[in-house]
C-alpha cells in the first residue's frame, strides 16, 4: 500500500480509472486487503458486524449447551430460517426505497390460509392454490402502492391498517374450525420437511457455485482489462473462489452428517441470489436504490417513481405470501396463529440486523439471509436452554437495538469520512 | 434520448463553434403571468452555438421563471420560442430534453447514495436487464476526461464529492443527452474559490464543445469571467444586453434600474477614499449606460 506511490513512475501506463495520483490504489491480494481495512476504518462495515455477532452468539450458545452446534440442530436451523427469511427479502426491497411494510406477518398468514382452504378443503391442485395465494398478496401490495402514490398515505399507517385487516381476513377464511391440517403425504409438506439434497448433489452444487463465482469474476476482470480499467488479479479471484469452495463444501459436509441440506433452504438461497441480481444488475434495482436515496432526483431523471414504489410493495407482499406458504408447509397446517406474534418483527429485524438501512438507499439481499440466521440462532439457542419466549423476545429486541445502533454509528463514521 | 456512443461524443467535441450567424435558441416576446403577477413580459433572448449567455437580475427579476419556461416546467402565455430555426412549444421537461435543451438546476438532483457512474446513467442505463457496468464506467471516464474533470474515482458515492465535483457530475450527466443548449442555474452558488474556478473552467470547455450555455447567476465576477454576453432582466423585462467588456457599474445600473444606487454610492465612496487603487476611471464616473450604450437584442438581430 505504501509502495504504490513510489512505483508509479516506473509504471508506463495507468488504467483509465487510476489516473488520479491523489488516490491510493493497491494491487494484488495485499492491495485488496489494504483496501478492505481502509473501508472498515471509514465506517463501510458491510457484513462484518453481523458475522462477528454471529460468531459471538454461536460461541456463547455452544458453551452453554454443546448440542447447539451439532449437525442435527444446524439442519433444523437452516429449515427454520426459510419462511421468515423469504418474508425478510421482501422487507429489504421496501426498506431500500425508504418505506416499510408492517403487515407482512398477516399477509403471510393469509396466504397460508388461502393455500390450505383451496388445496385441502376445495381440492385444488397445489400449484394453482399457491399461485392464487401469491396473486392475492400481490394485489394487496398493489393496493399499498396506490394508497401511497395516489393519496400520499404513509406506508407505516396503510400497512398497519393492513396488519389488522388481513389478519381478520385470514380468520374469516379459516372459518369456525380455525385450523386446517395439510396432509403429510402432500408434496408441499414433503418439500418443507422431508426433501433433502443427496450428499453428492450438495457437494456438486457447492463446487458449481465456486466455479460460477470464479468464472463470472474472471469474465468481468477480462472485460475490464480489455476496456482499460483496473481489474482484480487472477490470484485474488482464485483466493475468493477457493474460499467459497472450502466454505460451502464444509457446510455441506457438516450438514450431511445429519439429514443434509434441505431443498427448502436451497430454494431460499436461490431467491436471495435472484433478488441480489435484480437489485444490483438491473435498471429496476438501480431505480429502487435511487428512489431510496432521493425520490425527487429519481423523478427528475425520468424514473417512474410511482411504479418503483408499487413494484416494491408488490414484491414485498408477494414474498410474504411465499414465506407464509413455506411456514404452513413446514408446520403442515394453517391456523389462526400463523403469521402472528413475532413474525412481523423478526422479518423486519432480520433485514436491519443484516445491514439494510431503515432510512432507505442502503442494503442488499444478503442481509435477509444473514439477519435471519442471527435471529433463528438466538431463538434456537434459547429453546435449547429451556428458556421460554419471554427471554427470546427480550434478547431478540436487544440484538435489534444493537444492530440499529451499529448502523447509526457506522452512518456517522461514513459521514465524517465523507461517504454517507 | 439514448446516451451517446463514444464516437458521438468525439464528434460533438470536434464540432466547430461556428460564428454567431444563426442563434440556436431565440426567444421572441415571451410572457408569463401567475394570476395578477406578470413574471415575464416581452422577453427576447438569443443564444448561439459556442456562446455563453449570462442571465442576471435582482431577486424576483424573472430569472428562475425564464429558466423554467425553457426547461419545460412552465408554459409561456405568449411569445415564440425558436429552436434551430423553427418555432417550437416546450410542453414538459422531457420535451425540452428531447429538443436538446438540458437544464442543471441549482440543487443538482443527484442521488448521494449512488456512485458517480450510477448517477451519470441513472434512468438511462446501458442494458437494463443486465447492466453493463464496464461500458458505463468507460464512458463515464471518457466524458469526465473530455471535461478535464478531476474526480478521483467514479466508484465513490456522490456523497463523498465536493460541491464543485458534484456540479461537474450534474453537468456531465446533462451532456449524455447530447444537448445543443445547456442551462446552468446558479452553478457557482455555495461553492468555494477553487471550486468556483473549476466550474468556470468547465463552462468554458462547454463553449469549446460548441454548446450554447445559458448561465443564471448572482455573482457578477463569475458572470464577467466567462460570459460572452450578459442579458439583464429587471422586473420581468429585458433591461439590456451587454458585451463581455461591460463594467460592473453598468450591469448594476441595469439590474437595479438606477444609476444612483446603493452599489454605486458605495464604490464612489471607496473611489474617493482611495483614488489610486487602480480602478479604471470609468468605474467611478457616472455612467447611466442603460438605454444608450448597450447592445440591445434588436441590435444583435440587425447585424
Amino acid at each position: 500500500m505504501t509502495d504504490v506511490r513510489t512505483d508509479t513512475g516506473a509504471e508506463p501506463t495507468r488504467t483509465l480509472d487510476r489516473q488520479d495520483e491523489r488516490v491510493e490504489h493497491g494491487t494484488g491480494a495485499a492491495g485488496a486487503l489494504a483496501g478492505f481495512s481502509r473501508r472498515l476504518r471509514s465506517g463501510d462495515l458491510g457484513a462484518l458486524p453481523v458475522i462477528v455477532g454471529l460468531a459471538v452468539i454461536w460461541t456463547v450458545f455452544q458453551i452453554l449447551n454443546p448440542v447447539f452446534l451439532s449437525a442435527d440442530n444446524l439442519v433444523n436451523l437452516t429449515l427454520e430460517c426459510c419462511s421468515v427469511g423469504v418474508i425478510s427479502l421482501g422487507i429489504v426491497c421496501v426498506l431500500l426505497t425508504g418505506q416499510i411494510d408492517l403487515s407482512v406477518g398477516s399477509v403471510s398468514g393469509l396466504a397460508g390460509a388461502i393455500v390450505a382452504v383451496l388445496f385441502v378443503n376445495d381440492g385444488w391442485p397445489a400449484a394453482l392454490a399457491i399461485v392464487t395465494a401469491i396473486a392475492v398478496a400481490c394485489v394487496i401490495g398493489w393496493l399499498y402502492g396506490q394508497l401511497f402514490n395516489r393519496l400520499g398515505m404513509p406506508s407505516f399507517v396503510s400497512t398497519l391498517a393492513g396488519l389488522l385487516a388481513f389478519l381478520g381476513l385470514q380468520l374469516y377464511i379459516l372459518g369456525a374450525a380455525g385450523s386446517i391440517n395439510i396432509p403429510f403425504t402432500s408434496g408441499l409438506v414433503s418439500f418443507a420437511q422431508l426433501w433433502f439434497l443427496p450428499p453428492w448433489l450438495s457437494y456438486v452444487l457447492a463446487a458449481a457455485v465456486a466455479v460460477a463465482v470464479f468464472a463470472s469474476g474472471f469474465r468481468l476482470a477480462a472485460r475490464r482489462r480489455a476496456a482499460g480499467l483496473s481489474a482484480r488479479s487472477i490470484q485474488v479471484l482464485l483466493l475468493r473462489a477457493g474460499a467459497f469452495l472450502v466454505g460451502l463444501e464444509a457446510v455441506a459436509w457438516y450438514l450431511n452428517r445429519s439429514r443434509g441440506v434441505g431443498w427448502m433452504f436451497v430454494f431460499f438461497a436461490a431467491l436471495v441470489v435472484v433478488l441480489n441480481y435484480l437489485l444490483t444488475r438491473t435498471q429496476w434495482g438501480r431505480s429502487v436504490f435511487a428512489v431510496g436515496g432521493s425520490a425527487e432526483a429519481a423523478r427528475r431523471v425520468g424514473i417512474n417513481v410511482r411504479l418503483v414504489y408499487t413494484s416494491v410493495f408488490m414484491a414485498c407482499s408477494g414474498l410474504a405470501a411465499v414465506g407464509g406458504i413455506l411456514a404452513a408447509a413446514r408446520l403442515a397446517s394453517a391456523n389462526q396463529s400463523s403469521g402472528t406474534g413475532d413474525v412481523n418483527l423478526n422479518a423486519i429485524a432480520a433485514a436491519v440486523i443484516g445491514g439494510t438501512s431503515l432510512f432507505g438507499g442502503r442494503g442488499n439481499a444478503w442481509s435477509a439471509l444473514l439477519g435471519i440466521i442471527v435471529i433463528q440462532s438466538i431463538s434456537s439457542g434459547l429453546t435449547l436452554l429451556n428458556l421460554d419466549s419471554s427471554f427470546r423476545f427480550m434478547i431478540t429486541g436487544l440484538v435489534l437495538a444493537l444492530a440499529v445502533a451499529v448502523d447509526a454509528i457506522a452512518r456517522r463514521s461514513r459521514a465524517s469520512h465523507g461517504q454517507a | 434520448m439514448s446516451p451517446p456512443t463514444p464516437a458521438d461524443t468525439r464528434a460533438a467535441v470536434s464540432r466547430a463553434p461556428d460564428a454567431a450567424t444563426e442563434p440556436v435558441l431565440a426567444l421572441r416576446g415571451i410572457g408569463k403571468r401567475f394570476g395578477a403577477v406578470s413574471a415575464l413580459t416581452d422577453i427576447d433572448l438569443d443564444v448561439s452555438a459556442g456562446e455563453v449567455v449570462a442571465i442576471v437580475g435582482d431577486n424576483g427579476a424573472g430569472k428562475s421563471t425564464l429558466v423554467k419556461v425553457l426547461a419545460g416546467v412552465h408554459r409561456p402565455d405568449g411569445g415564440e420560442i425558436v429552436f434551430a430555426g423553427r418555432p417550437v412549444t416546450i410542453a414538459d421537461p422531457s420535451a425540452a430534453i428531447a429538443l436538446g435543451i438540458a437544464t442543471v438546476f441549482q440543487d443538482l438532483a443527484l442521488c448521494e447514495n449512488l456512485d458517480v457512474v450510477a448517477n451519470l446513467f441513472l434512468g438511462h442505463e446501458i442494458a437494463p436487464t443486465h447492466l453493463d457496468e464496464v461500458e458505463m464506467e468507460v464512458r463515464a471516464w471518457g466524458l469526465l476526461g473530455e471535461l478535464s474533470a478531476r474526480i478521483p474515482s467514479v466508484r465513490t458515492p456522490v456523497a463523498s464529492l465536493s460541491g464543485g465535483q458534484r456540479q461537474t457530475v450534474a453537468i456531465a450527466r446533462s451532456l449524455l443527452g447530447e444537448p445543443k443548449i445547456i442551462i446552468l442555474d446558479e452553478p457557482t452558488a455555495a461553492l468555494g474559490v477553487a471550486q468556483t474556478a473549476e466550474v468556470l473552467d468547465l463552462i468554458e470547455r462547454l463553449r469549446e464543445r460548441g454548446l450554447g450555455v445559458i448561465m443564471v447567476s448572482h455573482n457578477m465576477d463569475d458572470v464577467r469571467a466567462v460570459a460572452d454576453r450578459i442579458a439583464v432582466l429587471r422586473l420581468g423585462r429585458n433591461n439590456g444586453v451587454f458585451g463581455a467588456d461591460v463594467t460592473q457599474d453598468q450591469i448594476v445600473s441595469a439590474i437595479t434600474g438606477a444609476t444612483d444606487n446603493a452599489v454605486t454610492r458605495r464604490s464612489a465612496r471607496r473611489a474617493h477614499a482611495a483614488p489610486t487603487d487602480g480602478t479604471p476611471a470609468a468605474h467611478a464616473g457616472p455612467d447611466p449606460a442603460v438605454p444608450t450604450d448597450v447592445t440591445t437584442t434588436e441590435g444583435v438581430d440587425d447585424d
